[in-house]
């Protein structure tokens, strides 16, 4: 939450700045700082569009393609939530992003027991296809791509997506969809998991696998050092995590047999944005060339369009607090101009009232346009990567390097992120963490405006999303509807097909399409899969 | 309040929401202020986190709940405690809590609110005033 540990005097003089990371901060630095790290601009940076793409993956950045703007959307049923995707874009926004309830994310039908009190509460419940055909509906899905923000039943979900897609009359080659897809990560933080690793990871190279020969324009993967640095790990830490769950699902689909250049340019990272700006500025940096030189190092990547690391900078969760909630409205600006100066693609800003709720119309309104007003109104599409060539920006990103390197290496040691996640050991790495910056905000020896400094000033009340009992019920009874309406038969059979597929160990995906298609409902899916794989067994931390 | 030196505490995760870093924020804090903790882990039903409690004897039950459904699982909560017999345990509430719901759960019974952004030395604070009353 706060940014970095500062030793003051007496006389509330800085004597000594460290960042999250562990990076010491200088009064001032000078080309000596450069000479000292034997900074080279041809190898550290190079031109923007070049390797190692430190200034950013495109020649012209943001002059030839403003970022694109992808709030986290959805609520209640399926209606609703096509209601406000379609508020969204007629605000401008330039992608969709699709927030699914947790009885989705977790597997289960809107009737099942264990989703009472869920359906539809922090995101779109979805059952069956009709809902998809609902919350799609007049969408132009070969224009607006949508990110789907589900890990553990991802695969289900882009097999539903190409099904709505189809029954719309596109071309699965024209779709876009970018499923969160990244289990590992919800191992660390987030926590919606359902499968082992081992199956789970298996599934997520089933989606790359798929896609590379069925939906060329879909990123099947998104990879999160976001939720790991909500968690409470560092920024350095964020990366490192990151970079080393996505060589696990490359290693995963290159022993399939395919060449890497056939899938691995369709990564894309999803990192976060809170923190102090400097070192997140340097984060993103050094990231892109971390992910380049390993791509390229260790995987033998050719196509240069394949090293590029791209991204959603975004969020910011963590940074925002419940006291003074229209702070959060300015920390959100702060964090926006960040990903602007740090060369997003695609970004998307949490809301100033999710300490306390899901975003009303009017805050996710707020927040679209803290990211509008940048491109078009404050220069940030002038020039790429303006902060190059700073004495200070060039040094803390090789530091920030450095520090990345340091973190991907202990996690080496202990055995690998497979390893590190199903025992833990990252795990309790990131609570340890976390409780540390709580302690330091208690000491004072972190800051935080608004709930240790500055804390005089008004509570603010803030509108409340209210949970719809009405809709879950209608939910409820929607999917009852399609229960009676479907061809059982063929749901029976192609259930059947997919059992048998998942048994053999085949690419589920095929199977999975026809089970959306025949309307099975994810619950019958995921159904099939906790059968056979089990469930992730957790390990204890305390 | 068993006859023990040290209050035990378990920390639960109801529900499907898997967002822990406030559950083991806490848990660390108690530990280290002298208290014995057992964290449920994610996804664990009333049912499940009632059997925990029995099973391990704590004194203290503490939920934390992001979703917005505190209400319903609270509610639930009490139901089980007294069907097990155990409708004697304290029991506090963490997470996203709105301040117009913190007198609701406090009618339901819970003896303690604590939402996100409250000083851990709050609740440690709360948990030894609880022990001393015992």
């Amino acid at each position: 939450m706060a940014v970095a540990r500062y030793i003051k005097d007496e006389k509330d003089q800085i004597l000594d700045v460290i960042l999250e990371s562990g990076i010491h901060v200088k009064p001032s630095y000078s080309p000596k700082d450069l000479e000292a790290i034997g900074f080279s601009y041809e190898k550290d940076l190079a031109d923007p569009g070049e390797y190692p793409y430190t200034r950013g993956i495109h020649a012209l950045g943001y002059r030839s393609r403003a970022w694109t703007t992808r709030q986290y959307t959805g609520f209640g049923t399926p209606q609703e939530t096509n209601e406000r995707f379609k508020l969204m874009i007629s605000h401008g926004q330039t992608g969709l992003n699709v927030a699914f309830d947790l009885p989705t994310q977790m597997g289960y039908d809107s009737d099942d027991p264990m989703s009472e009190g869920e359906v539809g509460r922090v995101g779109m419940a979805v059952d069956t296809l009709r809902d998809f055909e609902i919350a799609f509906k007049d969408i132009r899905l070969d224009k607006i791509g949508s990110g789907l923000t589900i890990n553990a039943v991802a695969s289900i979900m882009l097999a539903m997506y190409q099904a709505v897609a189809e029954k719309y009359g596109y071309d699965p080659k024209v779709i876009s969809a970018t499923p969160q897809n990244d289990i590992l990560k919800e191992m660390i933080g987030r926590g919606a998991w359902i499968f082992p690793v081992e199956p789970a990871v298996k599934l997520i190279g089933d989606t790359i696998e798929y896609s590379m020969k069925v939906l060329p324009r879909t990123n099947p993967v998104s990879v999160c050092g976001y939720h790991i640095r909500e968690s409470g790990a560092t920024p350095a830490q964020e990366i490192a995590c990151a970079i080393l769950i996505a060589n696990a699902y490359i290693d995963n689909v290159l022993a399939r047999g395919y060449d890497v250049d056939a899938f691995v340019g369709r990564f894309s990272f999803n990192l976060n944005v809170f923190g102090n700006m400097w070192e997140q500025v340097a984060k993103f940096r050094a990231a892109r060339k971390l992910w380049a030189r390993n791509l390229k190092e260790k995987y033998n990547v050719k196509k240069p369009q394949n090293l590029f690391l791209r991204g959603l900078f975004g969020g910011g969760g963590y940074g925002l607090t419940k006291a003074q909630p229209e702070n959060n409205i300015m920390r959100g600006a702060y964090y926006a101009l960040v990903a602007a100066l740090s060369g997003a693609q695609t970004t998307a800003l949490c809301s100033y009232d999710e300490a306390y709720t899901i975003p009303t119309p009017h805050s996710a309104l707020l927040s679209l346009r803290t990211l509008q007003l940048l491109m078009d109104e404050m220069g940030l599409r002038d020039t790429v990567d303006p902060l190059a060539g700073s004495y200070f920006i060039e040094t803390l990103t090789k530091e920030m390097e450095q520090k990345i390197e340091e973190e991907m290496d202990n996690i080496e040691k202990f055995g690998g992120i497979i390893k590190g996640v199903s025992e833990g050991y990252i795990q309790r790495l990131v609570a340890r963490q976390a409780f540390e910056v709580e302690k330091g905000l208690e000491s004072g020896e972190l800051q935080k405006v608004g709930v240790n400094i500055y804390k005089e000033g008004e509570s603010m009340e803030v509108e409340l999303h209210e949970y719809n009992w009405e809709s879950a019920e209608k939910q409820i009874e929607s999917l009852r509807a399609v229960k009676r309406e479907r061809s059982e038969k063929d749901v029976a059979r192609t259930l059947k097909e997919l059992e048998s597929a998942t048994k053999d160990g085949k690419n589920v995906m095929p199977y999975l399409v026809e089970c959306c298609k025949a309307y099975a409902s994810v619950g019958e899916m995921a159904g099939i899969f906790r059968q056979i794989f089990g469930e992730f067994n957790e390990p204890s931390l305390f | 309040m068993q006859n023990r030196k040290n209050l035990k505490i378990l920390i639960a995760k109801p529900g499907l929401d898997g967002h822990d870093r406030g559950a083991k924020v806490v848990a660390q804090a108690l530990k280290e202020a002298g208290m014995e903790v057992v964290y449920s882990g994610l996804h664990r039903t009333i049912e499940q986190i009632v059997t925990i409690a029995v099973q391990e004897d704590v004194d203290v039950i503490g939920l934390s709940i992001m979703t917005g459904a505190h209400i319903p699982i609270t509610q639930k909560l009490f139901e089980k405690i007294k069907e097990k017999g155990i409708g004697d345990k304290i029991v506090f509430v963490g997470g996203v809590i709105p301040s117009g719901d913190i007198s609701k759960l406090k009618e339901l019974g819970v003896a303690g609110v604590f939402p996100g952004g409250t000083p851990l030395a709050e609740t440690i604070q709360f948990l030894r005033s609880i022990s001393k009353k015992g």
